[in-house]
């Protein structure tokens, strides 16, 4: 209750000094974006609006007279009249004829937006909560997209930065003047996949997979964040999207599918426990600790502690099978396709050993395989 | 029909009063009494969702986490949506309904009395049982209004079954209303008033009562669905099951869309009581009002995946619904520019109804607007789910159903309880509300087409300065109605002068033929009307 009081106090204070933020803006209408289906969208969205604006100052400029010049404190003398048919018909039949002269432009860009034809790469989107994941379905490799920003500027502890909440660890990287199709689909609850400048807003339903296409122009750093409410984090799962030069793109994939050559030769190597613990810290911070908390106390009932549980300190077999196959039923994900065998056997270790838990016990990425493989 | 009535037509007990202390309220079937126990228990809802809309801006009014977890504001904004929608606004028409169509139709009562009490105490039991779930293991319902599946299903918390429940007795309650009001409006309007005849509140309440009765047991079905997926094992909604979510959403909506008209056309109705009033002239194309409102509840059925354009439906099923949507614009249009040409030449005077009245009519035309650009499927593209979704539905049902119902409040108080109200301190309620409610909703016409995400507790920093305007109006608001809570009690306590039977000179209907305070016993003998 006193926390409540001081911060009600602060938020009190915060009414009279100037906004923090240096960077505020008065945005008031939407961009035109980066793309045709984006721009064709723009001037969709500022026709009807300029006919909403015609219409009110008709409506409003009518209704505004009476109420200036017809009034019973002037002596008005109200008339008696209360049908009048061409009128009502007029009424009814232009704004019908308005009404099918937006439908036209609309339909045409709906059917744009809908041609997902002649893709010239496929990429596969998929929500988590509360994160992205991006496989190239061409190059066969795969990498997930997480909040960049600290707990530290969420709680008021550090100055937020100019990108603050629309910022990930590994943006989406796309090359330009290239159609890319997007193939979106979520593992859990439905999500839904929205870049302002891209034109592009699809759901992430889980058994589903939509598709939207976008070819970008521009290079450029193109931001967005997930628009349907999946739980708890729905606010902290911004989408980036990079627009490279071709010939960066190519560099760039090269290299992602070269990192993933060796990520699978990680998997056979030996690993010592200061190395797993100090791989399943990192890996433990980004795919776990939102629920489970970094110092491990969780958020009961529904996010349990691991500091000091049995499943964390005693019985290895559930703590494997909790963590690759989730637990159906809760919030609690399915790993195993999340993360490589490393990361699975770095962050199990790490469990079972950080926060006091001490168990000296350590689990190798090939025993994970085996693992996976006994399933 | 008249059969019923005219068997009590000297019956010696006609001026009896009510029962006294608290069994009156428990038991009684009186129309007036659990009218005025619909509208206090809708003012104590609005009250109650109203401080969780406090806690929301509190919490957006800077960016960064400082007031709540964002567990506890999802379960804000839900709490927020389920409370207005099935708490405030829906018992605020019943209560008015209760009150008025039988004195506007020279009914004794309405037609089932008995039904009447019950699906009024329906009501605080449903409600306690979903605000308990706040206090629950694991919170209460934190899935948006909207609880779609299945976030609300194998991801909700565990009190969702009370939530079920909940609903499934506000349903039962609703469709006990609902057949009431037709029952009445059927059998039990005075001789010579033909169905042409009634007025408006009572027809857009006839056709909300068929609304109701039509979409309450789809959601009773959607609700029960949700059941069966956490509680019994089935896969209705669980893909990993062979279930679909996206039916999940075509279901709830083919309730949700009829509903939302549900909550606006007795306001409709009720503005078009009130505008003729204060205009001193007859109500313009009644007939084309009543041939609209029905345009409206049939075309309702028929587009209610507009609120799913980005869920990925087939392209005819998009052009279908866009073009379904535009189209309520039509009769729509007819309805505004019907209360323009009303106000059009008449003598006009601004008492508080009027004002609300009239407000109403500006506010929700420019909630039209936005509808009409979120119907514009490539465009819904960008505005779905922001916030100019939520200032247009804010706009729509805001100065639509929540002004409609202070200027019902208004505009009948003096026949309620036989005292003018305050008139200086109505129109300070007016202005503050009127001002609050812009500062609070049309900033977020901007936020959205910036590119805000609804229901998040945290924003971007170039969402600060909207934010913050948003938040200072929707406190300025939230105040502002303890002051139509004085107005009210102040009323009801008699401080004020004495109402004569018809304190507004261009009021027309029955109603008025009653003295002030109306009689607990009203038209216990048929008026006739010509």
């Amino acid at each position: 209750m006193r926390v409540q009081l001081s911060r009600a106090g602060s938020l009190m204070a915060g009414l009279f000094l100037v906004p923090q933020s240096a960077l505020a803006a008065w945005e008031l209408n939407m961009t035109p974006g980066v793309t045709d289906v984006s721009k064709d969208i723009y001037s969709l969205h500022m026709i009807i609006f300029w006919i909403c604006v015609a219409i009110g100052v008709v409506v409003f400029g009518v209704m505004f007279w009476s109420i200036i010049a017809h009034r019973k404190s002037k002596g008005y003398k109200p008339a008696n009249f209360h049908e009048h048919t061409w009128v009502e018909v007029l009424w009814t039949v232009i704004p019908f004829g308005i009404l099918v002269a937006m439908a036209v432009p609309a339909t045409g860009t709906l059917l744009d937006i809908y041609d997902t034809k002649d893709a010239d790469i496929d990429i596969q989107v998929t929500g988590y909560q509360w994160k992205w994941q991006y496989s190239y379905l061409d190059k066969e490799f795969s990498f997930f997209s997480n909040l960049a920003t600290s707990k530290e500027e969420i709680y008021n502890r550090l100055d937020k930065n100019e990108n603050y909440l629309l910022e990930v660890d590994n943006p989406l990287v796309i090359p330009v003047d290239t159609k890319v199709r997007f193939m979106i689909t979520s593992k859990d609850v439905i999500h839904s996949w929205w870049v302002p400048d891209l034109g592009v807003k699809k759901d992430a339903i889980p058994g589903f997979i939509n598709e939207s296409w976008a070819r970008v122009e521009e290079p450029g750093i193109y931001r967005g964040q997930c628009t349907e409410l999946c739980g708890k984090d729905h606010g902290f799962m911004p989408v980036v999207v990079k627009a490279v030069p071709k010939d960066e793109y190519e560099e760039w994939a090269a290299k992602k599918v070269a990192a993933a050559e060796k990520e699978r030769r990680l998997t056979s190597k030996d690993w010592s426990l200061e190395e797993l613990m100090e791989r399943g810290e990192g890996v433990y911070n980004t795919a776990c600790a939102s629920c489970h908390q970094a110092d491990g106390s969780g958020a009961p009932p529904a996010f349990p502690a691991l500091k000091d549980s049995t499943v964390a300190t005693e019985n290895m077999d559930q703590h494997l099978d909790i963590v690759v196959n989730g637990v159906s039923g809760t919030a609690m994900q399915a790993f195993g396709e999340q993360l490589s065998e490393v990361d699975l056997a770095a962050v199990i270790t790490y469990e079972r050993n950080a926060w006091g838990n001490d168990t000296g016990e350590k689990v190798t990425p090939k025993q994970i395989l085996d693992y996976k493989n006994a399933q | 029909m008249s059969a019923v009535i005219d068997t009590h037509d000297h019956s010696h007990d006609e001026h009896h009063g009510p029962a006294k202390g608290f069994t009156r309220w428990l038991l009684t079937t009186n129309h007036k009494d659990i009218g005025s126990m619909y509208l206090i228990f809708s003012f104590a809802m609005f009250l109650l969702g109203g401080s969780m809309a406090m806690v929301i801006r509190a919490e957006l009014f800077q960016p960064g986490l400082q007031i709540v977890e964002p567990a506890f504001f999802n379960q804000m904004t839900t709490m927020h949506g389920l409370i207005m929608v099935f708490g405030a606004v829906m018992p605020a028409f019943v209560g008015l309904a209760n009150w008025m169509i039988p004195m506007m139709v020279g009914a004794p009562d309405m037609a089932l009395p008995r039904m009447n009490n019950w699906s009024f105490w329906l009501l605080p039991a449903a409600f306690l049982i979903l605000v308990s779930t706040l206090f629950m293991e694991g919170g209460g319902p934190n899935f948006g209004w909207t609880f779609y599946a299945p976030l609300s299903t194998t991801y909700g918390p565990p009190s969702t079954t009370f939530f079920i429940f909940a609903i499934h007795i506000m349903g039962i309650s609703s469709i006990m209303g609902a057949i009431n009001v037709i029952a009445t409006i059927m059998n039990l309007r005075a001789p010579g008033m033909t169905l042409m005849k009634m007025p408006l509140f009572v027809w857009t309440w006839l056709i909300t009562a068929f609304l109701l009765i039509a979409v309450m047991p789809v959601l009773a079905g959607v609700v029960t669905m949700m059941l069966m997926d956490i509680n019994f094992g089935t896969s209705f909604f669980d893909a990993a099951g062979g279930g679909d979510p996206v039916l999940f959403q075509h279901v709830f909506w083919f309730f949700g869309h009829p509903e939302v008209y549900i909550m606006i056309l007795p306001a409709f109705g009720a503005v078009s009581e009130i505008i003729p009033a204060f205009s001193r002239k007859p109500l313009f194309g009644y007939a084309s009002m009543v041939y609209a409102v029905a345009a409206i509840a049939l075309l309702s059925f028929v587009v209610w995946a507009h609120h799913m354009f980005t869920v990925g439906l087939p392209i005819a099923g998009q052009l279908f619904f866009m073009y379904c949507t535009m189209l309520i614009a039509v009769p729509t249009g007819v309805k505004v520019f019907n209360w323009v040409a009303t106000m059009f030449r008449g003598a006009l005077s601004f008492e508080a109804p009027m004002l609300f009245a009239v407000a109403f009519i500006i506010l929700f035309t420019i909630g039209g607007f936005s509808g009409l650009m979120l119907a514009i499927a490539p465009a819904d593209f960008q505005y779905h789910d922001t916030y100019f979704v939520v200032a247009h539905f804010h706009y729509v049902l805001v100065p639509g159903a929540i002004f409609g119902i202070f200027a019902s409040a208004y505009f009948w108080l003096p026949k309620w309880t036989g005292t003018m109200y305050d008139e200086t301190l109505a129109k300070t309620h007016f202005w503050m509300s009127f001002i609050g409610m812009n500062l609070a909703f049309f900033p977020m016409h901007f936020l959205g087409l910036a590119g805000m995400p609804r229901r998040i507790p945290d924003y971007a920093l170039q969402f600060a300065d909207f934010n913050m305007i948003s938040s200072v109006g929707a406190f300025m608001f939230g105040a502002t109605q303890l002051l139509f809570l004085y107005i009210v009690v102040k009323c009801i306590r008699g401080g004020g002068e004495k109402a004569p039977a018809k304190p507004w000179d261009g009021a027309e209907g029955l109603e008025w033929t009653l003295p002030s305070p109306a009689p607990y016993h009203t038209f216990a003998t048929p008026p006739e009307v010509k």
